[in-house]
């Protein structure tokens, strides 16, 4: 392989891309060595396995892939703003789509939401942390390789360009010849072994590290909200790990699983995506909704409405979400009796929907509401989602499906699910719990200029989609002529599309100014919160709470305040810490080396690295580190310095 | 929390709060894994049949070798169980005789399934033969592969229990690694009715 | 409260610009029978779907106006509300009810699109074979004995039974005007019945993505009455017949300009029975029985030909060479 066949060459985007890649690199190795930062670099974050700043990793590395899937729209809007437009090459643009679907949802989405549990929710449950704090560590350095992995198919060997669902034929070898596919089954492969991880973790936490007296049915509802989404991901991560298991068989070693020759079957891979991708989708919902209702609840000073009905909703929803796939392909002529079928079940899921829907303004209704920052994007989420999920029903119908399938109106559907429901989540959740992670607020201000300027660019970018949809814009083209009529909504989508980049970059711009000028947090409790993480000091310990806290109800802190319980002393124990460790960080390079290697079939390359991991777990296994006692007077001396 | 009251019954890996909670993890990662072996298994079904001209499974699957590492893999789960048993008793000596018998018993029913794969692929069945095989081998191989990190990691176990005794960490490790050996002799059973029984009548 | 009264504002204008923008809403201006079913049922359930959003926003409004915090009562300390099983039950049940009321006319639609439209069920429907192969569509007209690519015409009132199959990555037929879509693939058949009621020109396109040639994988339709239709076909038949090598070409990834045959490439393959057909041709490997001649030399001198008849697409040279890259073989 020549090296121009190996780094991807030729167009002015890619190589601006290299030159800015090389000198973030080399800033960043600049900057740790001059102020003398590897140390703490290491010591600190990379061999870290405390929760919070497990989190808080999760989140930074997300709002990095949110910047490169933003870059990625916004470069597809550019192209599709004129008719015939010669921006991006049809190539190009295939592969910027599937970078950008592929990117939010798994890199992007997941990570975010992911990486606000860890920081919430042994908080909210009053433990001190999760119950594997090593694996939490493993879990997010695969992420992390993962999407690396997936991320540098830009610049070396070319991107996948079969779009995120890798529809077979198209995405076999024969149609994708190309290196850009691989990357996308070894990324999503390394990064899925987190996720797994990640599920099996906070079910055990969540089921087992309660703080005492904290009954299933008062856990907070973002913790139930985990609960669940563990259980989706353990029961839906596995399909995915075999489908591209064979579908990397199927290109790196030439079974026939999906192929056209030698009664492969391309359906089959259809079917799989979708069993995972379906639940996928209430992954990524459920936590929102959690947070949503956590927000909602606090600023409206009310407990929450329907708190049961709230739970058993999710529940519902989540045994829904495994039976409602095939609604992703009502149009391969499956017949009548299957496409009612799956038409009635996706649409009973409307019905805990709008349960839920209608608590979440009953708790509003005699609330005191408080129009924070955090509260805006709860809000707003209400009539937004309520757009995507009257069209999502619409959609549920197959004999109409059938003309929106593929279609911009499809489009406009699922971002208006997935921006109003995961991305406003996100923004709300980073808001509001922004304290806990770095002991000072946001900016207010800008955080509503973020907000105004985003939601309006939202509904300008998406709302005419809807029209589009129906005016016959297939999804996916590059271009369209003059003729078809397209052109002044896409016009308005793209005006859409940059208010939310300049929403996005003032969200950016606020993170540094809030580092730099907001005032340092005292009390840990800013908002006059809920539930157990505003009992924790700021900032918060590294044991999280100097003595575990006892739950009377669901709003626990709320109750131990107006209990006047919240700031009771009592004598301390000595409490058990899980010691670091470099093994994550270190096991999932070698998860990279591996999965590189299959990319590009250098078979060595791949061993080696697949050796690595197996060392690194045979290192762990004899590693019997039982972690360290924190004593009664280091406990004190901490809790001084931190009131 | 790691001195929570037990009762002296309580067994050793279930003494400490670790000991439960990575066996209840264990559990859900098992869960996991029925998830996975499942997909494998619809996979199968839905290419069931499809040879496209080559060689049939009915023609090349043997009831004999079959039959042989059936027996050996349900003669280890049984073994295993039985390391269990002299663990519970703190008998070190019958726990290192029951479980040197398992992996025995293991490492022989890798050692024919290598020979049954090798005997298919000289037939002219391999993975890229078509559908059919692609999907046995994928399903086979996967439990294959699994016995053999299965083997791999309670060799990992019992060089620890040598340079540590039986510990609630020892013994926690060993249990688990007990339910994962006894997962893959369930499986193994699915596989030889659904894969073999049923290959060799249709 | 300012900025949610200029944002409802914006919201109106932006409505009235959309709506007047767009007056070209293919999928609500139907020409046939089948699409007017969909048409029908779309609008029925944007109907159902508006109350439902009004009343949403209504309540939202209100409440949110009337406790927002005020200055004025800075002591107010909201009741702590647990819930209430009736209104839980009263928004389980109604939207129960909106669900049966769409899923009983969508379970009728589903079942009737399987059928030709009911006025014209008693005429014989005119079959034709749809291929799609990347990126463009191949027509067969058994009866007729007619083969097309890239355009068809069909008479008016009449319904037309589609049947699909796919050469090699899965499409997805679609006539926005005529009703909606169903999948084409490799070795599976599906079939779709549509209809036009009027005579005119539509535009029918490939909808599922297919890769580098996919915005362009498109044809024209022309319904036209009876009369018109007939001489059309007796036209056709007076076309040269389709040859295999001839037909092998257009296996090959690329473009191709409007063409018409007087015989079918049914008679040596059907694509929905045959999933390895268009792969075998691409990479030279022989074709089942005795016509296996249009293999590798056709193969050779083809990549010419297929250069001329390309519609001008820009990158064509780069489809010329990922073939040869392509051509890696499968046979072990």
């Amino acid at each position: 392989m020549k090296w121009d066949e190996f780094f991807v060459t030729g167009d002015p985007l890619i190589y601006g891309a290299d030159v800015s890649i090389a000198l973030t690199l080399i800033g960043v190795i600049f900057v740790l060595t001059y102020f003398k930062k590897w140390k703490w670099l290491w010591t600190e974050w990379l061999t870290t396995v405390d929760h919070k700043k497990l989190g808080i990793m999760y989140v930074m590395a997300a709002v990095m892939m949110l910047f490169r899937g933003g870059v990625d729209a916004l470069l597809m809007r550019a192209q599709l703003t004129v008719p015939d437009a010669g921006f991006l090459d049809s190539t190009h643009y295939n592969e910027i789509f599937t970078t950008h679907g592929t990117i939010m949802i798994i890199f992007m989405a997941m990570p975010f939401l992911i990486g606000l549990m860890n920081v919430v929710i042994p908080l909210q449950i009053g433990a001190r942390d999760v119950a594997y704090p090593f694996l939490n560590a493993v879990s997010f350095w695969t992420f992390f390789m993962g999407a690396m992995l997936f991320n540098i198919s830009f610049v070396i060997g070319g991107s996948p360009s079969a779009g995120w669902t890798s529809y077979v034929p198209l995405a076999g070898l024969e149609l994708s010849p190309s290196v850009g596919q691989n990357y996308y089954l070894l990324g999503l492969q390394i990064a899925g072994i987190g996720t797994l991880l990640t599920g099996i973790n906070f079910l055990v936490t969540i089921l087992k590290m309660r703080a005492p007296g904290m009954k299933l049915m008062q856990m907070p509802i973002f913790t139930w909200s985990s609960l669940i989404t563990s259980v989706i991901i353990v029961f839906a991560f596995p399909v995915l790990t075999v489908a591209l298991a064979l579908m990397t068989f199927d290109r790196l070693f030439g079974s026939h699983f999906f192929t056209l020759m030698d009664g492969g079957m391309p359906m089959l891979w259809a079917n799989l995506f979708w069993i995972w991708g379906h639940p996928e989708v209430y992954i990524v919902i459920l936590p929102a909704f959690g947070m949503f209702s956590e927000i909602i609840s606090t600023f409206a000073r009310k407990t929450l409405f329907g708190y049961k009905a709230m739970v058993y909703s999710m529940v519902v929803i989540a045994g829904l979400s495994f039976l409602v796939w095939v609604h992703h392909f009502f149009t391969m002529g499956a017949g009548g009796a299957v496409n009612s079928f799956f038409s009635i079940t996706t649409m009973l899921i409307a019905v805990p929907t709008g349960v839920k829907i209608f608590n979440w303004l009953f708790t509003l209704y005699k609330g005191r509401i408080k129009f924070t920052t955090a509260m805006l994007w709860s809000l707003a989420f209400i009539p937004n989602f309520v757009i995507g999920g009257v069209t999502g029903v619409m959609l549920a119908m197959a004999a109409a499906d059938y003309q929106y399938h593929n279609t911009y109106f499809l489009v406009a559907h699922f971002h208006y699910v997935l921006i109003s429901g995961t991305v406003y989540a996100c923004f709300a959740g980073l808001h509001f719990w922004y304290p806990k992670m770095f002991n000072h607020r946001l900016n207010e201000k800008l955080g509503k200029w973020t907000f105004w300027i985003f939601v309006a660019g939202f509904n300008l970018c998406f709302f005419p989609m809807y029209f589009l949809g129906l005016a016959g814009m297939p999804r996916r083209v590059y271009t369209y002529g003059a003729a078809d009529g397209w052109m002044s909504l896409n016009v308005l989508a793209t005006m859409g599309g940059v208010l939310m980049g300049i929403g996005f970059l003032i969200l950016v711009y606020n993170i540094y100014f809030s580092f730099r000028y907001s005032p340092r947090e005292t009390t840990g409790d800013p908002w006059d919160g809920r539930t157990l993480e505003w009992a924790t000091a700021a900032p918060v310990p590294f044991y999280n709470f100097a003595h575990v806290p006892e739950v009377k109800g669901h709003d626990a802190y709320w109750i131990a305040k107006k209990e006047g319980r919240a700031k009771e002393k009592k004598p301390y124990k000595p409490i058990h810490m899980p010691s670091n460790s470099g093994v994550p960080v270190i096991m999932s390079t070698f998860f990279f080396i591996s999965g590189f290697g299959m990319v590009f079939s250098w078979h060595w390359m791949s061993i080696a690295g697949l050796i690595g991991v197996l060392a690194t777990m045979v290192i762990r296994s004899f590693d019997y580190d039982k972690g360290f006692y924190v004593s009664v007077e280091e406990i004190e001396k901490h809790e001084q310095t931190t009131e | 929390m790691d001195a929570v009251e037990h009762s002296p019954n309580t067994p050793l890996e279930y003494q400490s709060e670790t000991g439960r909670l990575n066996i209840l993890g264990f559990w859900i990662f098992l869960g996991a894994e029925i998830a996975l072996f499942s997909t494998l298994f619809a996979t199968y079904f839905v290419l069931d049949g499809r040879t496209a001209g080559g060689p049939v499974p009915a023609e090349l699957f043997e009831v004999k070798g079959v039959l042989i590492e059936t027996f050996l893999l349900l003669t280890s789960s049984f073994t295993c169980g039985l390391a269990i048993h002299y663990m519970r008793r703190h008998s070190l000596k019958g726990l290192f005789l029951w479980i040197g018998i398992t992996l025995a018993l293991g490492l022989s029913f890798l050692g024919f399934e290598i020979y049954e794969f090798v005997h298919y692929i000289h037939e002219g069945a391999a993975l890229t033969t078509s559908a059919y095989w692609s999907a046995f081998f994928v399903l086979t191989g996967t439990h294959g592969a699994h016995v053999a990190m299965g083997i791999a990691w309670i060799a990992l176990i019992l060089i620890q229990l040598k340079q540590r005794g039986l510990t609630p960490d020892t013994s926690r490790k060993v249990f688990i690694s007990s339910l994962y050996w006894h997962f893959l002799d369930v499986v193994w059973i699915f596989i030889f009715t659904a894969v073999y029984l049923l290959g060799m009548v249709m | 409260m300012k900025r949610i009264k200029s944002m409802l504002a914006f919201v109106m204008f932006m409505s009235v610009f959309v709506l007047g923008g767009c007056s070209n809403l293919t999928v609500l201006d139907p020409k046939g029978p089948v699409a007017e079913q969909q048409a029908n049922l779309i609008l029925f359930s944007i109907g159902l779907m508006l109350f439902i959003v009004v009343v949403v926003f209504v309540l939202f409004t209100l409440i949110l106006v009337k406790y927002r915090e005020r200055k004025s009562g800075p002591d107010y300390e909201p009741p702590d509300i647990e819930g209430s099983t009736f209104l839980e039950i009263i928004w389980t049940v109604i939207p129960i009810i909106i669900l049966i009321a769409l899923a009983i006319p969508t379970v009728k639609t589903i079942y009737a699109l399987e059928e030709p439209p009911e006025a014209t069920a008693h005429k014989e429907p005119v079959v034709i074979h749809a291929t799609s192969v990347d990126w463009k569509w191949v027509f067969s007209y058994p009866e007729e004995d007619i083969e097309t690519v890239n355009y068809i015409h069909i008479p008016e009132d009449r319904p037309i039974l589609f049947k699909l199959a796919s050469a090699d990555s899965m499409g997805s037929f679609w006539i926005p005007s005529l009703g909606g879509q169903e999948y084409t693939m490799a070795g599976m058949m599906t079939e779709l019945y549509l209809q036009a009621d009027e005579p005119g020109e539509y535009r029918g396109r490939n909808s599922n993505f297919t890769g580098e040639g996919f915005a362009d994988q498109v044809f024209t339709v022309t319904a036209e009455t009876e009369e018109d239709y007939a001489e059309w076909v007796e036209e056709a038949q007076e076309a040269p017949e389709l040859t295999q090598e001839k037909y092998n070409e257009l296996m090959l990834k690329g473009h191709a300009d409007e063409m018409t045959f007087s015989s079918t490439h049914l008679e040596w393959v059907n694509h929905a029975m045959d999933a390895e057909y268009a792969t075998k041709v691409r990479n030279g490997l022989p074709l089942d029985e005795d016509n296996s001649h249009g293999s590798h030399e056709d193969h050779e001198d083809s990549e010419d030909e297929d250069h001329d008849s390309h519609k001008g697409h820009g990158d064509h040279d780069d489809h010329s060479k990922s073939e040869d890259k392509d051509t890696h073989s499968e046979s072990h």
